[in-house]
């Protein structure tokens, strides 16, 4: 299939970068980036390809980490199964939130309103109900065992990421080559032309929240085994579902490698503001929203889209090359 | 057990508070009638008004009620200057960009406010704040009574410039039918800018209002805005009427909750209602059903 | 000479507030023909196609099609079981191409996208768009995108096609261009019913013509018979009319 080579490609070089001994920091900062490039992945599938602009994907990161958590310490499950429950939680997560909003109607800045209202909810509700750890938060029993999904070095928990990342690269190229795909984008366009031509537009929209959903609750099921501590402002808070926008925005919003793209760019720039000032509360965030409102400003289709429109110019230029034909920029 | 003058006294605090949503809502609901858009960083911008506030009365020593009066003006200018300068252009009028990029605004701003003051949370105090009226059976505060009248006179204000000023006729003309005011001469641009700033104002009055009883950190305008939200979405998207109704109304109800049920619970409810009004009238409760 | 009803329009009537857009309108589309709706804008036509297929419930009254009631039916729901449409105001799929947009349509009966894409250069071919595959929706011109309207509409192999004016907005030229194409129509098996204005375009294309005015079917009959209906045509079409379509009949009968 087109696009699944460049992808493995991808994975190969990226899954190579430990073999060259680098120190514990910046294997952290991987670990973190792919995380966001997971979420971020999960918000282009409805986003990107859907065209429904979420402000609460923290409520299937939270619901990811939560069920993971609790399973493992309330009920002593194996935090594998509990990963997969939370992923399952996530995708029921949802189906509830779509199933109410799309029946309902709600597109553009409604829906926008009613998914931050839901991740709010989820947070007031988490931060005060005792299975959640209520104001305190949960910490998983630390047991460094693969069988436990926890590890002595950080290097597994960095080739599982990308083993996700990789399977989350690999669905949405999948997606790109599917008829739900056509159906998914041509629902972006003009949901009206879309149900003229067949297509049952609140069944696709459900569709994708649910892949998008199941996507990012494994972001945060990771984000658990990974940091073994989760509370309602990380689990259900605004950070997440912003950087899960803001990768894809970034990198190129409606393709395939934009949001691991503006995830790797979101972290350097978080990164580097550390660096510049140390470690001051709000100056990441702070950074996020002016790159935001930048990208939106002078490159809405993020890098991907200025790339493709460089190559465009370079291919004018040469009247001898054979000119490629853009295709309509969802595609890198 | 429940004294008809300790409800009377819940109902009545609960229409100053609604009044203060009201104003916060009117702001909001202004912009998203004319400009078809929902500020998300509408929140921020009130937070902003508060610190303005905050230093006015800290730094200068100006009374919180006489700041309204030259922070009106100030926001005016600063809303609109960031949908003249920064929104507007910056969104190129796509819905999913607006969404965006007052989304970006609201980040960069509250947590700008979070660097700078970081999350300490601060209170003035006022020689009258803690002044007391008799109504009736009910006992209220000073500045609670004067947030009511205020906001009162903000509506009235801002009803005379709809109503009576050619930039409101213009406001009303872009709101109704964007094209054909287009057509006849108005700067559609301008308008909208002056549509942000006005409601921006609204926002500065607010926190003018809010000072003396209320606290200040970086996410303090957040609380109010999803309750404004939900107001805007209960009196129909872009309604005036609507919006004063819906907040009187919220003030009312989250007054009785707090009451009966306690704070944090009382903010859920809040959700819930929201989120039941977008589910099952998007079109809020005085607006026509599709 | 009756053909079986494709389409059956019992009573339909809608009503929008205060205003009864559609009053009662009945009648009949035969398989195989091409079905002409004219009437004054504002005559309740191009609600009267949103309700056939599904896209408003009437207020009253039943849509059958092949003898089934199809009133409540979603569109999309409509749209597989054989009943497409085209939109007055064009809503092409403006980031896609001209190749992709076809493709959503085709992909109703080729779940594989290589399939759907392929099925989309054939149709592309049959309307006139074969040069124009790659460009995106959004870069064409306005007979371009009534053609794209049209092919999309076609990739969904309809059994009933409703027409909303494909050629208003074209020059002379292009609309002598599109008159065959829908002429062809029906050669593939395709039933159409056409809201059309251009005058000599629909005495060319129908066989059968019906007048809504007001949101009632005033008339119905062959293109001569209504174009002889002086009484019919001087009161809803405006004065002159008469002498206009049946010049433009002779033209080009």
């Amino acid at each position: 299939m087109k696009g699944v080579g460049t992808i493995l490609v991808v994975a190969a070089l990226l899954a190579a970068v430990p073999l060259f001994g680098v120190s514990n920091v910046t294997l952290n900062f991987l670990v973190t980036a792919l995380i966001i490039a997971l979420a971020g992945q999960g918000w282009n599938v409805l986003g990107g390809y859907g065209g429904q602009y979420s402000f609460g994907h923290a409520a299937f990161f939270g619901t990811g980490a939560y069920v993971s958590a609790i399973l493992q310490l309330r009920y002593g499950v194996n935090a594998w199964i509990a990963f997969a429950a939370g992923i399952g939680a996530g995708a029921l997560a949802g189906a509830i939130i779509g199933g109410l909003s799309f029946r309902s109607g709600l597109r553009g800045s409604y829906f926008a309103l009613v998914t931050l209202a839901f991740a709010e909810v989820l947070r007031i509700l988490a931060s005060v109900t005792p299975i959640t750890g209520a104001g305190v938060g949960l910490l998983v029993k630390l047991d460094l065992r693969p069988e436990a999904f926890q590890f002595q070095s950080r290097v597994p928990f960095y080739w599982i990421i990308l083993a996700l990342v990789t399977v989350s690269l690999l669905i949405v190229r999948a997606i790109e080559n599917s008829r739900f795909g056509a159906y998914l984008v041509a629902v972006r366009e003009n949901e009206e032309a879309a149900k003229a031509l067949g297509v049952n537009v609140i069944a696709v929209k459900l569709g994708a929240m649910v892949i998008s959903a199941a996507i990012v609750a494994a972001a945060g099921g990771f984000y658990v085994q990974y940091f073994l501590f989760i509370d309602a402002g990380i689990a259900y808070g605004p950070w997440i579902s912003i950087e899960a926008l803001l990768a894809p925005i970034i990198g190129g919003v409606g393709t395939v490698f934009g949001p691991l793209l503006g995830a790797l760019v979101v972290k350097v720039l978080g990164e580097a503001a550390k660096l510049v000032t140390g470690d001051a509360p709000g100056l990441d965030l702070m950074i996020y929203g002016g790159v935001l409102v930048l990208v939106i400003a002078l490159a809405p289709r993020g890098i991907a889209g200025v790339v493709a429109d460089l190559r465009a110019r370079i291919v004018r230029r040469k009247p001898e090359a054979k000119p490629e034909q853009p295709t309509a920029g969802h595609h890198v | 057990m429940l004294s008809p003058a300790i409800l009377f006294t819940a109902v009545l605090n609960g229409l100053m508070t609604g009044a203060i949503y009201a104003l916060v809502a009117l702001g909001l609901t202004l912009i998203y009638g004319v400009l078809h858009i929902i500020n998300f960083a509408h929140g921020a911008l009130l937070t902003v008004a508060l610190f303005a506030a905050l230093i006015a009365y800290q730094t200068f020593g100006i009374d919180p009620y006489l700041a309204a009066f030259l922070l009106a003006p100030l926001f005016f200018g600063l809303g609109y200057l960031l949908q003249r300068l920064v929104i507007g252009p910056a969104a190129r009028g796509e819905d999913r960009n607006i969404l965006l990029v007052t989304l970006g605004l609201a980040v960069l701003i509250e947590n700008a406010l979070l660097y700078v003051f970081r999350a300490d949370t601060r209170t003035i105090n006022l020689p009258y704040a803690f002044e007391v009226f008799e109504i009736g059976p009910a006992v209220v505060a000073l500045p609670r009574l004067a947030a009511l009248g205020a906001v009162a006179v903000t509506t009235l204000i801002l009803w005379a410039i709809m109503r009576y000023t050619s930039t409101g006729r213009a406001i009303r003309a872009v709101a109704k039918e964007k094209l054909g005011a287009q057509l006849a001469g108005i700067d559609v641009a301008h308008i909208y800018a002056v549509t942000f700033g006005l409601g921006t104002a609204c926002l500065a009055v607010a926190a003018c209002l809010l000072l003396p009883t209320y606290y200040v950190n970086p996410g303090a305008g957040n609380a109010f805005v999803l309750v404004a939200f939900t107001i805007v979405v209960l009196g129909g998207m872009g309604s005036l009427v609507g919006a004063l109704l819906g907040g009187l109304l919220i003030g009312v109800v989250e007054s009785l909750c707090g009451f009966f049920l306690g704070e944090s619970l009382g903010q859920i409810g809040i959700f819930t209602i929201f989120i039941l009004v977008l589910l099952l009238r998007p079109h809020g409760l005085f607006g026509e059903a599709t | 000479m009756s053909d079986p009803v494709m389409l059956r329009v019992e009573t339909i009537s809608k009503r929008f507030g205060g205003l009864l857009a559609v009053d009662g309108a009945s009648f009949d589309a035969q398989a195989g023909r091409i079905t002409a709706l004219i009437g004054p804008n504002g005559a309740g036509k191009t609600t009267l196609f949103s309700i056939i297929s599904g896209f408003q419930p009437p207020t009253s009254g039943r849509v059958l099609f092949e003898g089934e009631n199809i009133v409540g039916v979603p569109p999309h729901r409509l749209a597989q079981r054989g009943i497409a449409r085209t939109f007055q105001i064009v809503q092409p799929f403006a980031g896609l191409t001209v190749r992709e947009n076809i493709a959503v349509g085709a992909h109703l009966s080729q779940p594989r996208r290589a399939d759907a894409l392929a099925a989309a250069d054939e149709i592309a071919a049959r309307v006139g768009l074969a040069d124009q595959l790659d460009k995106p929706a959004a870069g064409l011109t306005v007979a371009g995108r009534k053609r794209l309207e049209l092919a999309r509409a076609l990739a969904l192999k309809p059994r009933l096609l409703l027409l909303d004016e494909v050629l208003a907005g074209l020059n002379p030229s292009e609309v002598r261009d599109m008159v065959p194409v829908i002429r062809g129509l029906v050669d593939q098996g395709i039933t159409v019913i056409m809201i059309e204005h251009i005058m000599h375009a629909v005495m060319n294309l129908a066989q059968h013509v019906l007048v809504l005015s007001e949101g009632r079917i005033i008339a119905g009959g062959t293109p001569s018979e209504i174009a002889g209906n002086p009484h019919v045509v001087e009161a809803y079409l405006g004065r002159g009319a008469a002498q206009r379509m049946l010049q433009a009949g002779a033209a080009y009968g």
